[in-house]
């Protein structure tokens, strides 16, 4: 046992060594809202994942003869049935499944494009900094539904592309739009972070022993950004997400094939049903939908606090 | 200073000119401005055909028609709408009048608001009530507009008249139907659930802003100066602290204005209230190209303003920012 002396108090503890990522760790995992959130999120991934489980009935599977449309939550239908008599419990769980890819693979895209594009800028700098920064800036302070849907029409009127990334409803299409969108605000984090780091000595260092462009980037300045980049990709995933659902709210999402649905399409739903009364319409996947933001929100929140060294100020 | 301003503003118009250069390309790939004309006018004369590629310039390549489109849009000449054949500026003035009704009293309400309680959460950071301000401004980041604008509707329009006989807020409109002239108390009550819808997006950001600006300046030699000096707790905080807390704040409320058009266009379509959003997502839904147009060049100019302002307001009102 070893004894350690701060200022003039003997304190008895251990003298452990932390590893920076054993102290984001920890750093996290003192965040309880974050804890719980990750819980929760944990939770309904995986229910997800093994839906067909979970699910008490097909997509497209009416819980019982007609009359069925719009009966309230009970036994035979917990959260209610939809106009054709569907079980919205079920539905909801193919259509967050839907979502849910969405989100990620279109976040998996939009930071690996924003990494490459931010680190490149940010490390060169120059003329191809400020046409990437510009570009970035107007888009970004562009309203963002309005270019979505102008830009939804422009990419899928081009031919040649759509034999790639498929037709406006499909699901590729979609994700390739909310990358496509979603790269400029990585690309600002990252380029951001790049410029602070490069004037570091290690950089220089590693300068100076000849190392190429490309390689101190992949090495050095990529791995130093890490806890920026996975705050990034956590807003990127809720971003995507949104993006699907706010695309599907006015009609203009995907329609996954064979009668599949997504959050966006159910939350689509909801709008009809206020003036119905038709409460549960509403009310259950507005209720999904702002839970899974709200998880991966706070998670990012608390991805933020661990991974940034200046927290440790005053500790 | 304001050499640097006059540089900046001459930047602006070439942005201007660019940018609405690709918004015609991607409007006329998108809209197919052609079809959608024929689509709505089947039996429309050759002349008539005629005369419309040639106001909105689609007669020619993108260069040369995105020249003609804006010689007649500068010089007024501007080519009716494709279904109904509708004057466009009547129309485009009165939905900007909406929504910049709407607009200003939702930032209004929401900046007032968000920076208050944002303020109040700085004071005593970790404390409860910042934890729990700070919970309030995640759940209002975390909630679309379309689905709180829902909840609103489902509760105080739907629920409300349910349990207590009466509506208290309208769902949709600026009027009820047959209304006709100005009355004060209606307009506001119409307005309210929309605004509210807006006004949160503002206040979760805006609390957040102001937070950790707040936190930054409070943390500050110069407060401590401030402190030494003997000026009471009050005077030291407005004076020092939220003055210049104010600084990066103002000059990211200039930048904002694409997420509160982009929060109005959502909101007002729920509401059914006749601003840009419902103007812009019929005509989209049409492939409007005469009224898209005019729309788009406002959006991207008032896009541009805001830049500029916040360029200008960020050297303005920090003496420490050396321009050039």
């Amino acid at each position: 046992m070893q004894f350690l002396i701060r200022g003039f108090v003997l304190i008895d503890e251990p003298l452990v060594s932390l590893s920076p990522r054993q102290m984001a760790w920890r750093r996290f995992a003192g965040h309880k809202a974050a804890l719980i959130c990750t819980a929760i999120l944990s939770f309904l991934v995986l229910a997800v994942i093994v839906s067909p489980l979970t699910a008490r009935y097909g997509v497209n599977q009416s819980v019982k003869a007609p009359p069925n449309s719009y009966l309230p939550p009970s036994k035979l239908a917990w959260l209610g049935t939809d106009d054709i008599g569907r079980d919205l419990y079920s539905r909801l769980i193919y259509g967050t499944r839907v979502s849910l890819l969405i989100g990620l693979f279109s976040a998996f895209i939009s930071v690996f494009v924003g990494c490459v594009v931010g680190a490149v800028a940010g490390f060169r700098g120059g003329r191809f900094d400020d046409v990437v920064m510009r570009i970035t800036d107007l888009f970004l302070a562009f309203p963002f539904l309005v270019a979505l849907l102008v830009v939804r029409n422009m990419f899928g009127s081009i031919k040649w592309l759509t034999y790639i990334i498929g037709d406006v409803s499909s699901l590729r299409f979609i994700i390739f739009l909310l990358s496509f969108f979603g790269w400029m605000g990585v690309a600002r984090i990252v380029r951001g972070q790049v410029l602070a780091l490069k004037e570091r000595e290690f950089i220089e260092a590693a300068r100076a022993s000849g190392a190429s462009r490309a390689y101190i980037i992949k090495r050095h300045l990529l791995p130093n950004s890490i806890g920026p980049i996975m705050v990034a990709l956590t807003f990127s995933v809720v971003g995507a997400i949104s993006g699907e659902a706010t695309l599907s709210f006015f009609g203009y999402g995907p329609q996954p094939g064979a009668g599949a649905t997504s959050l966006g399409l159910l939350v689509g739903q909801a709008k009809g049903a206020v003036q119905t009364g038709f409460w549960w319409i509403a009310l259950f996947p507005c209720l999904v939908l702002v839970v899974i933001s709200l998880c991966i929100n706070f998670i990012g929140d608390a991805l933020r606090d661990a991974t940034d060294p200046r927290m440790d100020a005053g500790k | 200073m304001f050499r640097f301003a006059l540089r900046r503003s001459a930047w602006a118009i070439p942005t201007l000119l660019l940018v609405t250069f690709l918004v015609y390309i991607a409007l006329r790939m998108g809209t197919d401005p052609l079809a959608s004309y024929m689509r709505s006018n089947p039996r429309a004369t050759h002349t008539k055909i005629e005369q419309y590629k040639k106001l909105n310039g689609l007669g020619s390549n993108y260069v040369t028609g995105y020249f003609s489109w804006l010689k007649n849009f500068v010089t007024f000449n501007w080519p009716r709408s494709i279904k109904g054949s509708r004057e466009v500026w009547p129309e485009l003035k009165d939905a900007i009048a909406n929504s910049a009704r709407l607009g200003i009293a939702a930032t209004a309400v929401g900046v007032s608001v968000g920076l208050g309680i944002g303020i109040f959460a700085a004071l005593r950071p970790g404390g409860k009530r910042d934890v729990a301000v700070n919970t309030v401004a995640f759940v209002g980041i975390s909630v679309p507009p379309y689905i709180s604008a829902i909840l609103l509707q489902l509760v105080f329009a739907v629920y409300w008249s349910k349990w207590f006989g009466n509506s208290l807020f309208p769902t949709s409109g600026v009027y009820p139907p047959g209304q006709d002239g100005f009355d004060l108390v209606l307009m506001i009550k119409h307005m309210a659930l929309p605004t509210v819808v807006v006004a949160i997006q503002v206040i979760a950001v805006y609390s957040r802003y102001m937070r950790s600006s707040l936190l930054d300046v409070l943390n500050s030699d110069y407060m401590r100066t401030a402190r030494s000096k003997g000026l009471s707790e009050f005077r030291i905080l407005m004076r020092h602290g939220v003055r210049n807390a104010l600084i990066p704040v103002i000059t990211i409320a200039a930048l904002d204005i694409g997420a509160i058009v982009g929060g109005l266009i959502i909101t007002e379509n729920i509401f059914d209230y006749p601003g840009t959003g419902k103007y812009f997502l019929s005509a989209f839904g049409n492939g409007d190209f005469p009224l898209l147009m005019p729309l788009m060049v406002i959006i991207v100019a008032s896009v541009l303003l805001f830049n500029l302002l916040a360029d200008i307001s960020y050297a303005v009102l920090d003496p420490r920012i050396r321009l050039d």
